[in-house]
């Protein structure tokens, strides 16, 4: 890895650089408002419109949330709005059982597929991954495009299965994971929603499967390809490595999904049995299926699906390592050993997925083996955890609002990664498999820590993607009832589960002449659990629209940022806020070294750009330009020094 | 802010623990012979996992609290980590995750890896939307054959039993499993519409009942009385409701009870129901 030359350009170079500016053609930013800003093809534009598209499903996946925990919380109260806007899902306002399982199943669909495999990859992703490896777009601008629209139809099949399947359901009812049989020919044993319902259900995620390809693709040729000069890859920002990881997950996992979805529609409409087993009966009649097997349907889905718990984590974790060791103005603790176990776990991550499937009567002795490796994938968390605790050993650590949410993932990664050590266990497992305590564990570790992350990433580059910053006070107003929020929702889930409670109920009690009455006794010891989690839940939701607020207030109002208003390293900070269409305004970075340079010793100030070629000397933007040489203007670089 | 992230992270990791220690929410008393085995393990992981929790809450809130920045003149320590470290760490979670995967195998071997005893009671487990039929072969200990044509709610033949095969003649179809205590049973579970799951918190143990799959596990109950069952996986819209109970009952009156032919078998099942409180131990 030998240090790149540094050598004023020669004009032949310049040239060089020009022609090749002209030909990509992306280079020139378009006028018109359309191309601009709605086809755009620029990958930070492409980038926000991903973050919009999750915060809309990430605002009705709350609601829905909350929806299900008025209905298990007060299961015969009658809200009147609700009997107004959904008449026979809420008949006089009372939710029937299968409206909370579409809830259920609604929920989980929009936040695993449209929030947690959007914004930290398509949003984050796309908008940095180019600048922090010096690239002026993606690879493929137009394949980018055409990912993100490929998504916002996805999320409108979803969306539309609300009004489109059947009047008491607002979507299908068999789970974000949708085991047939009851996926399959759940519609001939009149369940509610099992008809078109599923049917939207499995295009809209066939559809996201085709665009996470694309967006996958243009991600991994990107960051082979265009990395600037010096941007060796062990001098990439964690972020990158992180987004890189996903975007190869995302490459392998998803066809399979996708080739699950397609056997799964034929057989729920052409009459195929893939998934379904003959000598069924609706108990009248023989349904007319034979030969397939139902456990099959769950080694497809979750060969995909563990793979896609990474992929909605990994970039979170790549942006709390970025953002500690800014905050911590310290280098990254183990370097080598993050971006290892970063690949060790997308690797053992395609070798895990028996771990959702112990009970399902898989053979005995494979659910022994999945066991073993699952334990083991704990091993790289943990090397992640203990080198972020190394990070902020010694550390000198600036509370700003990203910093606070980057230390709060690190706290909800090891509450919810922890409990994996019991539910990989068999058999443990054969008493704690699908109850609240999966709920508690996996909405810590993928649900709300990923969120954590978003938070973070959205606090902390904010200011350069439109040049102002989110209000710290309201960031800070925003953190404390979050955080205190979502322990209070999800630490009580984990004792429900060890007292039994199933998932997927949509009640637990019911009102019988003025008194509650267990549907099942052993339950009645979380009767208080149930009335807290439900009030936390109703307050923490409540104080996101703070978040909402503060961002889109932020726009107009903020405070204005300079470039590089952390004092941070990475190239998204070299160039001018916000950037211009080409990322670098027709300028190469040069980079000098790795992405965590704080702290340096002798260095005038405690941080060094990763274009300054002399740690000693003072900050520098464009080390090949020196001398002002330098082709066009100033950008108003405040760190050019 | 760092003082006041340190506290939160502390107090809430105590509150955590607490609500572990506190005895209000844990297992109901298990009452099968591999539920203490079971206890054992559960108990061994989760002080594992309590002391890693709290070391790394308390470890992130001393950092926080510790390491802010206050304006001193020295920057952070300036270090890009310490491979022996790496390597130390690595080697010793890696040795306890290990560790526990390979004990955590044990009652799983026990109820699913080994054979059901030759004296184990035979019941075949047959679940339904929203229901569970429970198959017993009667004294000829052969069971009847059952076909999905003949399948009738209408006429109360959940299961399709071939009344055609003489040894379905002594055959019982129950809604309640009833077992005789300290006797070990093996169940066999089948679904004829979707995948549903046993579940009895009290015995440890869950199973998919999966249609076209026959899946064998086997257990022995040991304390006389009612459990509820419930359904672990998710069925249809009733599915939260879909219960049934389990009589652990004293050999004599188990004994008694399946020598009874159909009929009565019902209404003996529906008296001995009433007589056992649910969830309460003898
Ligand atoms: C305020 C925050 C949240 C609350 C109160 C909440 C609540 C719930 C509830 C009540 C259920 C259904 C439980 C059941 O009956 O089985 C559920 C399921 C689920 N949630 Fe959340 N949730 C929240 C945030 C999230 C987030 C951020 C994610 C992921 C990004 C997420 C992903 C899921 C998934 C995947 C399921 C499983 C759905 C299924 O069983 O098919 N949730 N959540
Ligand atoms: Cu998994
Ligand atoms: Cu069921």
């Amino acid at each position: 890895m030998a240090e790149p030359e540094v050598t004023a350009e020669t004009p032949a170079a310049a040239e060089e650089h020009a022609a090749h500016g002209a030909g990509h053609g992306a280079h020139h930013a378009p006028t018109g408002f359309v191309r601009k800003y709605i086809f755009s093809i620029d990958h930070k534009v492409i980038g926000i419109q991903y973050l919009l598209l999750a915060l809309f499903s990430v605002v009705l996946g709350m609601l829905m949330s909350i929806l299900m925990r008025m209905k298990m919380t007060w299961p015969d109260h009658a809200w009147p709005v609700l009997g107004w806007l959904f008449p026979e899902g809420a008949p006089g306002g009372v939710m029937t059982p299968e409206f909370y399982l579409s809830l259920v199943t609604m929920h989980g669909t929009m936040m695993v597929f449209f929030v947690l495999t959007t914004a930290p990859q398509g949003g984050f992703g796309n908008y940095f991954l180019p600048i922090q490896v010096g690239a002026d777009d993606m690879a493929f601008p137009y394949l980018n495009m055409l990912s993100f629209w490929t998504t916002l139809l996805g999320l409108v099949v979803l969306v539309s299965a609300i009004f489109a399947s059947g009047g008491s359901v607002i979507g299908p009812t068999g789970g974000w994971t949708g085991y047939p049989p009851l996926s399959a020919i759940g519609h001939l044993l009149n369940v509610p929603g099992q008809g078109m319902g599923v049917n939207l259900w499995i295009i809209s995620i066939a559809i996201f499967c085709v665009a996470s390809l694309l967006g996958a693709l243009n991600f991994i040729v990107t960051l082979l390809n265009l990395r600037t000069k010096g941007m060796s890859l062990m001098r990439m920002p964690l972020t990158c490595w992180a987004w890189f990881t996903t975007a190869v997950l995302a490459l392998l996992s998803f066809p399979v999904l996708l080739a699950a979805g397609v056997l799964l529609f034929l057989d729920h409409n052409a009459g195929t049995s893939f998934f379904v087993p003959g000598g069924l009966s609706n108990g009248t009649t023989v349904i007319d299926h034979s030969g397939g097997s139902p456990i099959l349907w769950q080694h497809l889905f979750w060969f995909f699906g563990h793979p896609e718990v990474y992929i909605a984590i990994l970039p979170g974790m790549g942006a709390t390592s970025h953002i500690l060791s800014t905050f911590a103005r310290k280098p990254i603790f183990g370097y080598r050993a993050m971006v290892f176990a970063m690949f060790a776990i997308g690797l053992l991550g395609f070798f895990v997925w028996g771990h959702h499937m112990f009970i399902s009567g898989m053979s005995p002795l494979t659910g022994a083996a999945f066991s073993v490796l699952t334990l083991s994938i704990g091993v790289p968390s943990a090397i992640k955890t203990f080198n972020w605790l190394g990070t902020l050993w010694g550390a000198r650590i600036r509370f700003h609002t990203p910093m606070l949410f980057a230390i709060g993932f690190v706290s909800l990664f090891v509450a919810g990664g922890i409990t994996g050590l019991v539910l990989g266990q068999t058999s443990l497992d054969l008493s704690m498999h699908d109850t609240y305590f999966v709920l508690g564990h996996f909405h810590l570790v993928m649900g709300v820590a990923a969120i954590f992350g978003m938070f973070a990433g959205t606090y902390f580059w904010f200011p350069k993607m439109f040049g102002r910053k989110m209000n710290e006070t309201l960031g800070k107003i925003h953190f404390w009832p979050t955080i205190v929020g979502v322990y209070s929702i999800f630490i009580p889930m984990h004792a429900m589960g060890l007292v039994g409670m199933p998932r997927r109920y949509s009640q637990f009690y019911e009102m019988l002449d003025g008194k509650l009455v267990w549907i099942y006794n052993f339950n009645s010891p979380t009767y208080p659990l149930i009335q807290f989690v439900s009030w936390a839940a109703i307050i923490t939701v409540s104080v996101q629209f703070l978040f909402i607020f503060n961002f889109f207030w932020s726009l107009f109002k903020g405070e204005r940022a300079s470039d590089n208003p952390w004092e941070a390293t990475t190239l998204e900070w070299v160039t001018a806020t916000p950037p211009p269409h080409d990322n670098f305004g027709g300028r190469v970075p040069t980079v000098y070294r790795g992405a965590y340079e704080f702290g340096v010793p002798g260095a005038p100030e405690d941080y060094v750009l990763q274009t300054t070629p002399d740690e000693t000397g003072p900050n520098v933007a464009y080390a090949d330009e020196a001398e002002g040489q330098g082709r066009g203007s100033s950008n108003g670089n405040d760190v050019h020094g | 802010m760092g003082r006041a992230l340190a506290v939160f992270l502390w107090v809430m990791t105590g509150l955590s623990v607490w609500m572990f220690l506190s005895g209000k929410w844990w297992f109901p008393t298990a009452i099968s012979e591999h539920g203490p085995a079971y206890d054992q393990q559960f108990l061994l992981t989760i002080i594992v996992v309590g002391v890693a929790f709290v070391a790394a809450q308390a470890a992130l809130g001393f950092a926080v609290w510790r390491f802010a920045d206050t304006g001193q003149a020295t920057r952070a320590v300036y270090s890009h980590g310490n491979n022996r470290m790496e390597i130390l760490w690595t080697a010793i979670t890696a040795a306890i995750f290990i560790t526990l995967a390979l004990l955590g195998q044990r009652v799983w071997w026990g109820l699913h890896l080994t054979e059901a005893p030759a004296n184990a009671t035979q019941v075949h487990v047959v679940a339904q939307q929203f229901q569970w039929n429970f198959h017993y072969a009667g004294p000829d200990r052969v069971f009847g054959r059952t076909k999905p044509e003949k399948i009738s709610d209408e006429t109360i033949n959940y299961i399709g039993l071939d009344s055609d095969d003489p040894a379905a003649k002594d055959d019982t179809v129950t809604q309640t499993l009833v077992t005789r205590a300290n006797t070990p049973v093996q169940l066999t579970l089948n679904s004829r519409d979707v995948t549903h799951s046993f579940w009895v918190p009290q015995l440890r143990f869950k199973q998919d009942a999966v249609p076209g799959l026959d899946v064998k596990v086997h257990f022995t109950p040991k304390t006389v009385g009612q459990y509820e069952i419930a359904c672990a996986e998710l069925c249809g819209q009733q599915h939260y409701k879909m219960r049934a109970y389990m009589l652990v009952l004293p050999p004599e009156e188990y004994d008694e009870l399946v020598a009874l032919p159909q009929a009565q078998f019902n209404k003996r099942v529906g008296e001995l129901v009433k007589k056992y409180p649910v969830n309460t131990h003898f």
